[in-house]
């Protein structure tokens, strides 16, 4: 299958999937360090995210997250990719800041319920430069 | 988009690739906000000097290494650690963060930040006025800015609030707009009795229950005492953003949106708030027994001149007791303020530590701050106990005072029967 996605932030990503079931905070709730989700709240606390292409329903809209992820995106700790159902502001601004700092790229993309629905019973995923969504 | 000339310029480098990041950023929350244009701004609170790993200094750097300045008067919030008590992280077990801390806050001033190291920067004179734009990030400020000044700005984020301050213009978007500051959902506060609503542990219980009930949605309060003071709807603001997300809320003839209900508020969802959802708030905060106490918390957000001198008069010249902790946490102008009118030297004889910069509840650098820890602020309580190893008794101002000269929880049995 493949889908189009609404382009947060453009780049070319392919990995395992992670699919997370609950809205995640990259500050306090997720160590850039590891990689690993350390909120004790959270159902997949001790899940590591790095090299992962993270399927993530939304954020919980801390205005520390683009400084989590910009850190985790540096020390090669970050997801390789991320898609998301609600557009993130937070995550794009931390995605395009590494971009300009460290020449890396995690895509991050929107995409519609139904497409997100289907994504996360796949295993591997594959983010291509314009958006779309491929799964194999 | 409508897009004006000089972010397009600032955007196609002519002012350098930090402007360049800076205007990009700009833009890409706008198309992101679907925006249909960027509103000039006259200040900005920035949060990115909080310090979070080796990228935000990293960022910093690049803005001032590519000359960056910004277009608005800038103020810094809280660091991470403080620059006037270096003596508190002496035994600090993460000495890395507690030297990145102090780095990236150079940095800010270097690039023109006002260093007030404050997270109530809306207690320092020289305020905007209402319907004034501005950009804030620290989550109390935004509520305070928003809610009780009738300022506009959304909740931005780390960068974008740099991003902002430098373009000197935010995406128009949200709460920067008549229509996204109405209200959804409407709580009554008329069945609370007299006495409560006139109590100042009332602001911060109200807070935490209607930031729980509400998300991120924007509440309209009815029934609040004309006598509100700004020390309660700071209080009030800051427990909404802590256990909810809200960044606006309107009291109906307190704050300057909404002279009326109907000024803001055209729904059914209306809630009737009661003595027992404050039972349970309170349950909620105060997860710690009662018993001896290690250490009182109060400044979150920073304590104001007036919350002092209620300190000053609660003590009545009483001493601390010698096996707990007194921290009081606040800005450096309130502190210099205090000091001029001769409050701060009478609080530390007594046995208090007056600490500028910082917020208590995160201080991964501060030492002893463990054990049972006693405050009046629901944000403290909220997040603490996830930041810190510590167990929480919430209780009002002169049940913390009181406590502190105790050296153990002393409860205000006349103030809780009656919520009873």
């Amino acid at each position: 299958m493949s889908v189009s996605g609404d382009i947060l932030h453009a780049g070319h990503a392919m990995g395992p999937t992670l699919v997370l079931s609950e809205p995640l905070s990259f500050w306090g709730a997720f160590d850039p360090r590891t990689g690993i989700i350390v909120d004790v709240h959270h159902p997949q606390c001790g899940a590591c995210l790095a090299g992962k292409i993270l399927l993530l329903p939304e954020t919980r809209g801390s205005g520390g997250t683009p400084g989590g992820i910009a850190e985790a995106i540096r020390l090669n700790t970050a997801p390789r990719g991320i898609i998301l159902m609600t557009p993130d502001i937070n995550l794009a601004i931390g995605a395009s800041v590494a971009k300009t700092l460290y020449a890396r790229d995690c895509p991050i993309i929107v995409v519609a319920a139904v497409d997100f629905a289907a994504l996360i019973t796949v295993q591997t995923i594959t983010i291509a430069i314009d958006g779309t969504v491929s799964a194999r | 988009m409508i897009v004006d000339d000089a972010t397009l310029a600032m955007q196609s480098g002519e002012n350098g690739p930090a402007m360049q990041l800076a205007a990009n950023l700009v833009l890409q929350a706008a198309r992101i906000m679907g925006a249909e244009r960027l509103v000039p701004v006259t200040f900005a609170h920035i949060d990115a000097c909080f310090y979070n790993g080796r990228a935000h200094i990293d960022f910093a750097k690049f803005c001032l290494d590519h000359a960056a300045r910004f277009a608005v008067p800038a103020w810094s919030n809280n660091g991470v650690v403080s620059l006037t008590h270096p003596q508190l992280y002496a035994n600090s077990k993460d000495p890395e963060m507690v030297q990145g801390a102090i780095t990236l806050m150079a940095l800010y001033e270097k690039l023109g930040c006002k260093p007030v190291w404050t997270c109530a920067p809306y207690q320092l004179p020289g305020q905007p006025k209402m319907g004034e734009h501005i950009v804030v990030g620290e989550s109390n400020a935004v509520t305070y800015y928003n809610s009780v000044l009738g300022a506009r700005t959304n909740k931005y984020g780390d960068y974008l609030d740099v991003a902002c301050a430098l373009v000197g213009k935010a995406p128009f978007a949200g709460l920067h707009t008549d229509q996204g500051r109405r209200a959804s959902l409407h709580f009554d506060t008329a069945s609370i009795s007299e006495t409560w609503r006139n109590s100042d542990v009332f602001y911060h219980l109200l807070g935490h229950h209607i930031g729980r009930k509400s998300g991120r949605r924007i509440p309209v309060i009815s029934g609040l005492s004309k006598s509100a003071n700004k020390d309660n709807q700071k209080a009030l603001s800051t427990a909404v953003a802590a256990s909810g997300g809200v960044e606006l809320w309107h009291g109906v003839g307190i704050t300057p949106d909404a002279p009326l209900l109907e000024s803001v508020f055209d729904g059914a969802e209306t809630y009737t708030v009661n003595h027992q959802e404050l039972r349970n708030a309170m349950q909620q905060l105060s997860t710690g027994r009662d018993g001896p106490i290690d250490v009182v918390a109060l400044g979150t957000p920073h304590f104001s001149a007036s919350e002092f001198k209620n300190v000053l008069d609660l003590l009545g010249g009483r001493k601390i007791h010698p096996a707990t902790r007194f921290i009081i946490t606040t800005s450096r102008f309130v502190r210099d303020y205090c000091a001029a009118k001769g409050w701060n030297n009478e609080l530390e004889k007594s046995g208090i530590t007056i600490v500028c910069d910082i917020c208590s509840y995160y201080a991964p650098g501060l030492d002893n701050m463990k054990g049972r820890v006693m405050t009046n602020s629901a944000k403290w309580a909220y997040y603490a106990p996830g930041m810190l190893p510590v167990e929480v008794c919430f209780g009002s101002l002169a049940e913390c005072v009181n406590s502190a000269i105790a050296g153990e929880v002393v409860r205000d049995r006349l103030l809780w029967n009656a919520l009873s």
